[in-house]
């Protein structure tokens, strides 16, 4: 039978999953207080379920694999790269923008970015909708909830600083 | 306490108007993420979560279980006006409601799905006052050794007797079992796979996890195979059901309930089985003019039977989360962490302990199924129009709200780099067919189930037989191989009398 590698990809993740697992429990300090079962016991046995379960992945991708028998996937849309592109774009660009800018900005541009991606057109109009949206949303966790979700640039002007 | 003094306490507390108002929003914003497609009930409790800071305990469950049931009755919703099922239990639904709706028949297949999940809901709850205290009674038998096994079971039959394979669902569980083991281990101090980042100390955050999983993973596999196209969203017509039309419905409703409900107090809870056994067992008892509806015109009854034993195994999932603390659902699993931030630890103790907020609670439930076929039967143009939302702005909407769930924990970006890295590898999960409930319920219950299993080897001092000596672990430990094994076996046997 012919193997299926992007199977193959998804066994080997597995397998590397447990490698780290195990590399992990093994740098956990041996405990000085005394327990029947210490720290150490639990990650080990999780390690190896994980390198078993990926030995049997493997096995089954090196026979032809199970992506091939997934409903789902006959006949699925193919990979779009210009969608999935500007959606990690998205989330990249709220990582580095909320840090310095705050909450407001960060989510305004990974809104316009996620519609775009998404097929959106009016790309005015959504940063419209996405700075609205994000400052109620800023409003209605901070200042109702009393959850900090990042103030920066935008929330300094119309509130004050936050402290 | 018995079921009755406990419902009249409990009523009396629900009844009161704050509680009436959590249990209105809760009915309303539940509806409407179970119709929106993209968010489900475990996603948006999860974002919620950050309110057990300010709400009482009492009024922040009652939300929750609003959001819950009304999430079945607006999937069922979805299913049958967009032909795109929300959630894994309307899954059926979607199969005759879409046809009844391609032929100018939604209205009727909305209200029988609506009267059905309210006939099931009622039947599932009194199924929780009645059954609740006496699964109480004997779990206050069990000790540490036999909660193992129970966790053991729990892990088994969610991961893999559901699901497609045993060994990705187990892949799954694995997964998310190592999640839960990031931290400070409870009982020596020790830092464990933190991989020496100092954020990760303190573990990695319920709420990350699952709005990684069901809101960034879901929305980058939706990029994946994104085609631009509009999606049809069918009329909904008159809702008026015929004399036939109730009568067709009415067993029906009783015996999905009926089905449901003991599926969902079983630790394989889920939602998938007995809404499919109730789709087949309809298909056989129609009468031979229905027959010929089934799959052709869409039959009343396909809709009616799994609607009902969707929202009443959902109502049975809550048994074993209330009275064992053992969740079964990822939902559930939600449920429970919340439990755990106000300090409650659930279980067989919560309800003596807790007994006010476990009965108002139930007696929550009754009103907010009651909210929830007024607000379904009448308003269902507004839900309709909920579905016109277009997609661009609803998926860019839903991300800003998981960042803002996730930011909001601890205002750190080392938080956003590991929900966006878990939203990848659940897209890829969702590539290859990897089942994402078992990361969640294997993340909450496996730090309890550790806990259980060392206090047990505390007890027998460090003997490991006592998981199999003593009679009731050994029993269930048993009941999770046979589950674990028995269909492979069934099934090598049937090759073997075949070949």
């Amino acid at each position: 039978m012919r193997r299926n590698l992007p199977d193959l990809g998804a066994a080997l993740f597995v397998l590397l999953l447990g490698l780290l697992t195990a590399w992990q429990a093994s740098v956990i300090p041996t405990s000085p207080i005394y327990a029947q079962v210490g720290p150490k016991a639990i990650p080990y046995l999780v390690a190896a379920g994980l390198l078993a379960l990926g030995v049997a992945l493997t096995v089954a991708a090196l026979r032809g694999g199970w992506s091939d028998d997934i409903e789902e996937l006959q006949g699925a849309a193919p990979l779009n790269l210009r969608a999935l592109g500007l959606l990690l774009a998205g989330l990249l660009a709220n990582l580095a923008l909320i840090g310095p800018f705050g909450f407001t900005v960060a989510a305004t541009a990974q809104f316009a970015l996620v519609a775009a991606a998404f097929g959106s057109r009016a790309h005015l109009r959504n940063l419209a909708i996405a700075f609205v949206v994000s400052l109620g949303a800023y409003v209605l966790f901070v200042k109702l909830l009393g959850v900090n979700i990042g103030a920066g640039v935008v929330e300094g002007l119309l509130f004050g600083s936050p402290d | 306490m018995d079921a009755l003094s406990g419902l009249a306490l409990g009523f009396g507390n629900a009844l009161t108007l704050a509680n009436l108002g959590w249990a209105l929003l809760g009915c309303f914003l539940g509806t409407a993420i179970g119709v929106l497609p993209g968010i489900g009930p475990a996603l948006t409790i999860a974002l919620l979560l950050p309110i057990t800071f300010s709400v009482s305990a009492t009024g922040a469950f009652i939300l929750f279980c609003g959001i819950f049931y009304g999430a079945m009755y607006g999937g069922s919703t979805t299913s049958i006006l967009l032909n795109t099922p929300g959630e894994s239990g309307s899954i059926i639904t979607s199969l005759e409601g879409a046809k009844m709706a391609r032929n100018g028949r939604a209205g009727p297949a909305l209200a029988t799905a609506a009267i059905g999940s309210f006939v099931a809901g009622m039947v599932g709850t009194i199924g929780i006052a009645f059954l609740g205290p006496i699964i109480v009674e004997l779990a206050l038998q069990l000790g540490p050794a036999e909660y193992f096994a129970l966790m053991v079971l729990c892990f088994v039959t969610v991961s893999a007797v559901l699901g497609g394979s045993a060994i990705r669902g187990l892949t799954s569980l694995f997964f998310g079992l190592l999640l839960g083991l990031v931290g400070i281990d409870l009982q020596t101090g020790q830092p464990r796979l933190t991989f020496g980042i100092p954020e990760l100390l303190d573990g990695v955050n319920v709420v990350l996890v699952a709005v990684a999983l069901f809101a960034v993973g879901e929305t980058l596999y939706l990029a994946w195979r994104y085609v631009e196209g509009k999606q049809e969203v069918r009329a909904v017509g008159s809702i008026m059901m015929s004399r036939s039309d109730l009568k067709r419905s009415f067993w029906p409703w009783i015996r999905g309930a009926g089905l449901g409900f003991p599926f969902g107090v079983m630790p394989a809870g889920g939602t998938e089985m007995p809404t499919m056994l109730s789709y087949y067992a309809e298909r056989k008892l129609a009468g031979p003019e229905a027959r010929k509806e089934f799959g052709t015109t869409g039959a009343i009854e396909g809709v009616a039977g799994p609607e009902a034993a969707n929202n009443a195994a959902a109502a049975g999932i809550l048994v074993p989360m209330l009275t064992l603390g053992l969740p079964t659902s990822a939902t559930a699993a939600i449920m429970l962490s919340a439990f755990q931030s106000y300090g409650i630890q659930p279980g067989p103790l919560l309800f003596t302990s807790q007994a006010e907020l476990v009965w108002t609670l139930i007696a929550s439930l009754f009103v907010a199924n009651v909210m929830l076929v007024v607000l379904n039967l009448p308003l269902v143009g507004l839900w309709a129009r909920i579905l016109k939302i277009p997609q661009p702005q609803l998926y860019a909407g839903i991300l800003v709200f998981a960042t803002i769930g996730t930011y909001g924990i601890s205002n750190s970006v080392v938080d956003l780099i590991l929900l966006y890295g878990i939203g990848v590898i659940a897209m890829f999960m969702r590539r290859f067919d990897f089942p994402v409930a078992p990361v969640v319920i294997g993340m909450i219950l496996g730090p309890m189930a550790e806990q259980a299993m060392r206090q047990a080897l505390t007890i027998s001092q460090g003997d490991w037989t006592t998981f199999v000596t003593r009679p009731v672990s050994a029993c269930i430990l048993a009941v999770a191989l046979l589950a674990l094994a028995g269909p492979r076996l069934y099934g090598a046997w049937l090759r073997r009398v075949a070949a």
